[in-house]
């Protein structure tokens, strides 16, 4: 119960820090860096890596998904529990996915008759 | 222990404090804000409701005599639709919750007053898309909408449908949001997490799931309305996609959402039950943790809801462990209502009746459950209005139950106007007989084998369908004889005294109805939230 009042004063205490933005340069280099990177996906695209088609671009798309999330929607600069619930968000994604891939893993483990 | 003998008072209240339609279309009061989404949720339920009447109309007779089977499709949709995205998931969080959780926390107001009323129109532009949807020709895609019939086959007005479901979806993530944010940042001095009442806990859960849940079931519906308008392949075998893939993306969101439905309704039971019983509720801090652990849990286990599917029968296994799981939390909170009312002064005033039905009616909903959470059982079940009567017993037994009663426990509150108690004991009585001669026919029907969302059904089977569909009518009288008294009592009933039924969390310390500002004073609590003694409770400074 202590713990938890001292939570809520901590966000008092750190909403303040919450004021703190990224400066002007860091939002341009991001920008720049977002335009890039789209740029980067769009040309990756017309490139056959097989298997790795997906990969790659899937990976490209999370980093420039980080970036705003850390930037542009000031995470970085967020307090702790701002930081708690977006990787609890993050925590559920995993969750769905994992669950569902193990419906998609383990489909075929018993066979079906007459095939 | 009613009493109308306060004089009527002239002091400014959150009611007349502003007059004219304009102040309450800008406003920022969260119990304004309530008052427009009970408003907006009686109109979807009463909507709703006619789309029920019409289908039990339909059922009354074995042949498929009152409307074609297309038309029937779209009514059971639209109930569907309505009653789950527009009426059980806001009703308690947004009427209930935002009118009474800044004020049992000692808050004046939400965290985000302007965005709790953004909230409320954009739940209102979501319910204009489903009003459209219903004008232009309806839906038949059954409130699932599942692929690949609603994304290449159906003819209704599915993406309309989808968006304003989509846009809905919004209205709640933001309510749960400004909840959250609330309860951490705007609880009075000495409001501990542990003195919070048990309804704010509830409610601190069903944001949780609002937050982490809606997101899904908006970009799910999202990539079907790609798929549908765009054929851009996630569904649909035939463009590449696996229509099971929707089904776990729809139940990811879609089972959380009946906690969603169900948590606030039990966080207004533990309200009731505590002050009509005069009683600490027993195991606070179970019934608090109890909430979260659905919350938690009932993220685990959608994949029952896809046991007949292709799903693999491992993550079956695995899902059916799951769902008997988070019948244990629920289980706890239904063990310590009953241990809180055992050796309690219990006064059977009409919220009471209410609380006490819930538990009755939630209880066979939840065990019910557990019969479909068997794979074995689930294969012969699924699909058949077992189901229908179990989740029936749920939402309607269990959510709208709480709703009612809570409806009637803070409507003294919310108005300043006594209601009549004969005739609000009476609709209760009506009520829950009605709900019972609906529903319970229609287990022994599914375990009999009658399927769902069939207009036509063999003769045998009327017998049972016709007691179902008068039970819908003495349903729909309960609900309209309370409508009728509450209305009454709004201009003629006895004023309400700031506490009638001697509660004593933080909302019962102010005028009835309130001041704008909730409070005239910050008040500072020192003790439980739940002290029935001759102490005082809270020491206003």
């Amino acid at each position: 119960m202590s713990a938890l009042k001292e939570s809520s004063h901590d966000q008092t205490t750190e909403g303040h820090a919450a004021h703190h933005g990224p400066s002007k340069g860091v939002y341009y280099a991001v920008f720049a860096t977002l335009i890039v990177l789209t740029w980067v996906t769009s040309w990756i695209a017309t490139v056959d890596l097989g298997p790795f088609n997906i990969y790659v671009a899937l990976s490209i798309a999370v980093f420039k998904a980080t970036m705003v999330l850390f930037f542009f929607m000031h995470v970085k600069y967020g307090t702790r529990l701002t930081k708690m619930i977006i990787m609890s968000g993050i925590y559920w994604l995993i969750l769905l996915l994992f669950i569902v891939m193990m419906d998609f893993w383990t489909r075929n483990w018993m066979g079906v008759p007459g095939r | 222990m009613i009493t109308a003998t306060h004089p009527v008072e002239t002091k400014k209240n959150y009611l007349n404090a502003e007059e004219g339609l304009k102040s309450w279309l800008l406003t920022s009061d969260h119990k304004r804000i309530a008052i427009l989404y009970l408003i907006s949720v009686t109109f979807f339920f009463a909507l709703g409701g006619m789309y029920a009447a019409l289908i039990r109309l339909e059922l009354a007779t074995p042949a498929g005599d009152l409307v074609e089977s297309n038309v029937y499709n779209k009514f059971f949709t639209m109930h569907g639709v309505i009653m789950v995205f527009f009426f059980l998931i806001p009703s308690i969080p947004a009427v209930l919750g935002n009118f009474f959780l800044p004020m049992m926390i000692g808050a004046k107001d939400l965290a985000f007053p302007k965005i709790n009323l953004l909230s409320w129109y954009i739940y209102m532009v979501g319910g204009v898309f489903t009003l459209y949807v219903l004008l232009s020709g309806g839906v038949d895609t059954g409130w699932t909408f599942y692929t690949p019939f609603s994304t290449s086959y159906s003819n209704g007005y599915v993406i309309a449908a989808g968006l304003g479901i989509f846009i809905n979806g919004f209205s709640a993530i933001l309510t749960g949001l400004n909840f959250i944010v609330t309860v951490h940042r705007m609880r009075a001095p000495g409001m501990t997490w542990f003195r919070m009442p048990l309804f704010v806990w509830a409610h601190y859960a069903t944001s949780m799931i609002q937050i982490l849940g809606t997101p899904v079931i908006a970009v799910t519906l999202f990539l079907l309305v790609l798929e549908r308008g765009l054929h851009i392949g996630f569904f649909d075998p035939a463009y590449g996609g696996d229509p099971v893939l929707y089904q776990h993306l729809f139940w990811f969101y879609s089972h959380p959402a009946v906690y969603i439905m169900i948590l606030p309704s039990m966080g207004v039971v533990t309200e009731i039950i505590t002050t009509f019983c005069s009683k600490k509720p027993f195991g606070y801090t179970f019934i608090a943790f109890s909430s979260v652990a659905i919350a938690v849990f009932g993220f685990l286990v959608w994949g029952h809801h896809l046991f007949v599917s292709s799903q693999s029968i491992y993550a079956g296994l695995v899902f059916s462990v799951l769902s008997y799981i988070v019948a244990i939390p629920s289980a706890i909170k239904v063990f310590n209502w009953t241990a809180t009312m055992y050796k309690g002064s219990v006064r059977l005033e009409t919220p009471m009746l209410y609380a006490i039905g819930f538990i009755g009616l939630f209880t066979v909903g939840g065990l019910t459950g557990l019969f479909l959470a068997s794979l074995g059982m689930n294969v012969h079940l699924t699909d058949t209005y077992f189901v229908i009567a179990h989740f029936h017993y749920v939402m309607v037994g269990g959510a709208i139950m709480g709703f009612m009663g809570g409806i009637h426990y803070w409507w003294p509150k919310m108005f300043g106007r006594m209601y009549s108690q004969v005739w609000s004991k009476v609709a209760a009585i009506i009520i829950f007989t009605g709900f019972n001669l609906t529903f319970f026919p229609q287990f022994i029907l599914g375990y009999m084998g009658m399927p769902r969302r069939y207009h036509a059904y063999p003769a045998e089977w009327q017998v049972l369908n016709v007691l179902s569909s008068a039970g819908a009518s003495i349903l729909g009288l309960g609900y309209l004889i309370a409508i009728i008294y509450l209305l009454y009592s709004l201009k003629f009933g006895a004023i309400a005294p700031p506490n009638p039924w001697g509660a004593t969390t933080l909302e019962w310390m102010t005028d009835s109805p309130p001041i704008a500002e909730n409070f005239e004073v910050t008040p500072v609590i020192t003790q439980e939230v739940y002290t029935y003694s001759a102490e005082e409770v809270l020491h206003v400074v």
